[in-house]
């Protein structure tokens, strides 16, 4: 059996961790992703299941004669084939045809899917850039003009918009999220009232402090992962220290790819330097650079650390380990009073240029933000906002999950950070992801990290 | 290429099984070599499916990735011929010597000691446990060539994790100062690596040293037995020389399979912690279908392949001479 849950768990991981790293992020903005959406968290009243958009005649739509649907979607990550299922309730002439594919997979198998003959009318993207490059992603400014989609709250948009450099935050519409992540620190509830912590931390100081109680009690501080198979982990304190400690418009250019930035800057250095710190005194597991993404999940749900930084992808997965135990709040600034800054990506999903039915795929994705039912089965799914216009209603989230915390977190962001993994599609595994593991092996420096990411950055970019 | 030609068999009382006079057949064999005969035909045909197999997935491919190795190619866009620069920019790799370094360690532990193990072991089999016993030690040591990979990599992953099962039965013998997350310190990956690939490789060297054993004349170890020759001789005056065909194969694939690695790596520690267990295979793969760099990632592969030759050059030499 456990082994079993275990295999599972693999699948899923793989699945929930690169949701993050998806290469398709917020633009450079320092309005919150979606902002609208998390005015009323605890809804009491179900939500009607009720179809509230008509396909009208004017509006793009699957109109009534019988089609199939072709899409890929991520395995490990059922909510969007629920949101079909409802879906061909709704409008019950379309039926789908999907294909499950692993993340892993879907880097080496989207453009050739999108290149094909027979392309996928909906798929969810791994990266977006070199795609539409490549001429394989369908121009959806228009559907968004049509549908209105360009009256919702900016960023959520922007952040899959590409300029006439291919520099992302503006410019054509390639792609549509699904829904909108939040990364922060979560911590189990009863441990943090052990080491004294009444309410989350306003500094960074105050939650190093934190770091050192929990220490000094003989807890583990902070669990986290960082084997090479699942990725180095400590890329997410990292990045938080960085926008902690410096503004996130420069961290964006450097995963935007805009000509001359970079990331061994000064403030860069102090973020690293703090991490560097950290890991000296042990607030990481010592074994680190063997745990997987999934064991780190499933250590923190056993009570094994009391914080961990991650995203709210694992918000199902902490409430079911730890039932009303979980709480979140996003990095603390540096100095009190300061922005808080959190990265935030996109459920990306594209429509090959060459698909059949683009139109019904555009009108799902109008419905998926609009219909309170597709909504309601986003947040239960996944967690996480599902974006939308700025007046859609919120779903109802059960009081006392950590859903509750990371949706209210979304107004408190006053910066919006894609992921430092995403920056080229080779980073993370030839830069970030090595380098860290050598910090916690004693072998690289802050300085020497941020330097031997950088010269990687520049290599791989010529390449 | 000869004409074919149909042959006309010439019916007599004395025919071969295919209707052909003996005599006839005979001289033909000699004194006209360049005819196609029939057996030929069939024969190539027999050859074809396995023929195009070969053709359409190794021999094209391989033609291929030469040629993707001198374009700038994402695997989609159309390519732009660069020249040597792929070639140039592999050298640039800040880690590449110690990617080939790891690979030659590995020989030790996928090679070496699989082979020399393997011998021992299929020696003590075909000594001591004839008959069920052999039958029985000769599965289990293979099984581990039957299980999938990825599933064995998980297992391991969870066997020397730091809750792992290896640790605990440290600490149980009063070793607690020794455990440690074996695949994530940098001293103790590659050979906790080499530890999964001598699990996987020694099964196969057995299996196959077990059936060379089993060819050799047990009347010569009956002698030698005569002779006073205690275990250790007998292994080393007749099962090591007569056995060498087998110990070239042996080496042969268990090199390559160093030297090339890349799933027993992946699935174990995708060549972290930093680079420490980084090889080559791995290297190819994150250019090819990670960073889509089609062209650095063909120009590494046809230089790994100019390197396994060289190596195994030698060995088939040596496998040739020891046949002859």
């Amino acid at each position: 059996m456990a082994h079993q849950k275990k295999n599972l768990a693999l699948v899923g991981m793989l699945a929930g961790f690169t949701m993050l790293f998806s290469a398709c992020g917020p633009a450079a903005t320092d309005v919150p992703p979606t902002q609208a959406p998390t005015k009323a968290v605890v809804a009491t009243a179900a939500q009607g299941a009720e179809p509230t958009e008509d396909p009208a005649a004017a509006l793009p739509n699957c109109g009534t004669d019988p089609i199939v649907m072709k899409v890929v979607f991520e395995t490990g990550w059922d909510m969007p084939t629920k949101l079909t299922e409802e879906f061909t309730k709704q409008f019950p002439n379309v039926t789908w045809d999907i294909t499950m594919e692993q993340f892993a997979n879907l880097i080496t198998t989207t453009p050739l899917l999108l290149a094909s003959d027979n392309p996928p009318d909906l798929i969810r993207l791994p990266t977006m850039t070199s795609f539409a490059q490549d001429g394989l992603l369908l121009d959806m400014d228009t559907y968004a003009t049509t549908f209105g989609w360009d009256k919702w709250p900016v960023p959520q948009l922007n952040q899959n918009r590409l300029d006439a450099d291919w520099v992302r935050g503006s410019g054509t519409l390639y792609a549509m999220g699904l829904n909108y992540s939040m990364t922060g620190i979560f911590y189990n509830k009863k441990l943090a009232a052990q080491i004294g912590m009444t309410e989350p931390p306003k500094t960074v100081a105050e939650l190093e402090d934190l770091f050192a109680k929990a220490k000094a009690a003989g807890l583990q501080p902070i669990m986290e992962w960082g084997s090479a198979k699942s990725g180095m982990g400590l890329a997410f304190p990292l990045q938080n220290l960085m926008a902690a400690y410096g503004a996130v418009e420069p961290i964006n250019d450097w995963i935007f790819q805009k000509a001359g930035a970079t990331i061994d800057t000064p403030t860069n250095l102090t973020a690293a330097q703090h991490l560097q710190d950290w890991i000296e005194k042990g607030y990481f597991p010592p074994d680190i650079n063997a745990i997987e993404y999934t064991d780190a999940a499933d250590r923190f749900g056993k009570g094994e650390g009391v914080f961990t930084f991650n995203g709210d992808w694992q918000n199902g997965g902490y409430d079911a380990a730890m039932p009303g135990n979980v709480g979140f709040f996003l990095m603390p600034p540096a100095v009190e009073g300061g922005g808080y800054a959190a990265m935030s990506a996109p459920l990306t999903y594209g429509i090959a240029a060459k698909a059949k039915h683009a139109d019904c795929a555009a009108f799902f994705f109008d419905w998926a933000g609009r219909n309170d039912a597709a909504r309601q089965i986003n947040v239960d799914g996944m967690g996480s906002n599902p974006g939308g216009p700025a007046d859609a209603k919120m779903p109802t989230v059960k009081a006392g999950s950590v859903t509750v915390d990371t949706l209210a977190a979304g107004p408190k962001l006053s910066g919006a950070m894609d992921f430092i993994a995403n920056a080229t599609s080779a980073i993370f595994a030839q830069g970030w992801t090595p380098e860290l593991q050598k910090m916690v092996g004693g072998k690289q420096d802050a300085a020497g990290l941020l330097k031997a990411v950088q010269e990687e950055y520049l290599r791989e970019l010529s390449q | 290429m000869t004409m074919p030609m149909r042959i006309q068999p010439i019916v007599e009382s004395a025919v071969t099984s295919d209707n052909r006079h003996p005599a006839a057949e005979i001289s033909r064999r000699i004194f006209r070599p360049w005819k196609i005969r029939r057996e030929d035909v069939v024969g190539w045909l027999f050859v074809l499916p396995a023929l195009t197999m070969y053709v359409v997935f190794v021999i094209v491919p391989f033609l291929s990735t030469i040629q993707y190795s001198f374009f700038k190619w994402n695997g989609v866009s159309p390519a732009t011929w660069v020249g040597l620069k792929n070639y140039a920019s592999i050298f640039q790799a800040p880690n590449l010597i110690g990617t080939v370094i790891n690979a030659f360690l590995l020989v030790l532990w996928f090679s070496v000691i699989p082979v020399g193990l393997g011998l021992v072991v299929a020696s003590v089999i075909h000594r001591v446990a004839t008959g069920r016993l052999g039958e029985i030690a000769r599965t289990v040591l293979f099984l581990p060539q039957v299980i999938p990979l990825v599933a064995a990599g998980i297992i391991w992953g969870w066997l020397l994790a730091l809750p792992g099962l290896i640790n605990q039965i440290l600490k149980a013998f009063g070793l607690g100062m020794l455990t440690r997350a074996w695949l994530g310190d940098f001293d103790t990956a590659l050979p906790a690596v080499g530890m999964v690939g001598i699990w996987v490789l020694l099964g196969f060297c057995i299996v196959l040293l077990l059936t060379g054993m089993s060819k050799v004349d047990p009347s010569l170890y009956e002698s030698a037995r005569i002779d006073g020759a205690g275990w250790f001789k007998e292994f080393m005056a007749i099962t090591v020389p007569l056995l060498r065909y087998e110990i070239g194969v042996c080496l042969t694939v268990t090199v390559v399979a160093a030297l090339a690695a890349f799933d027993i790596i992946w699935v174990t520690t995708a060549g972290g912690p930093g680079s420490s267990t980084s090889v080559p295979g791995v290297q190819i793969y994150i250019l090819g279908f990670t960073q889509r760099a089609i062209g650095p990632a063909s120009a590494l592969a046809v230089m790994l392949m100019a390197l396994v030759v060289l190596v195994i050059i030698p060995i088939q030499f040596l496998t040739k001479e020891i046949k002859q």
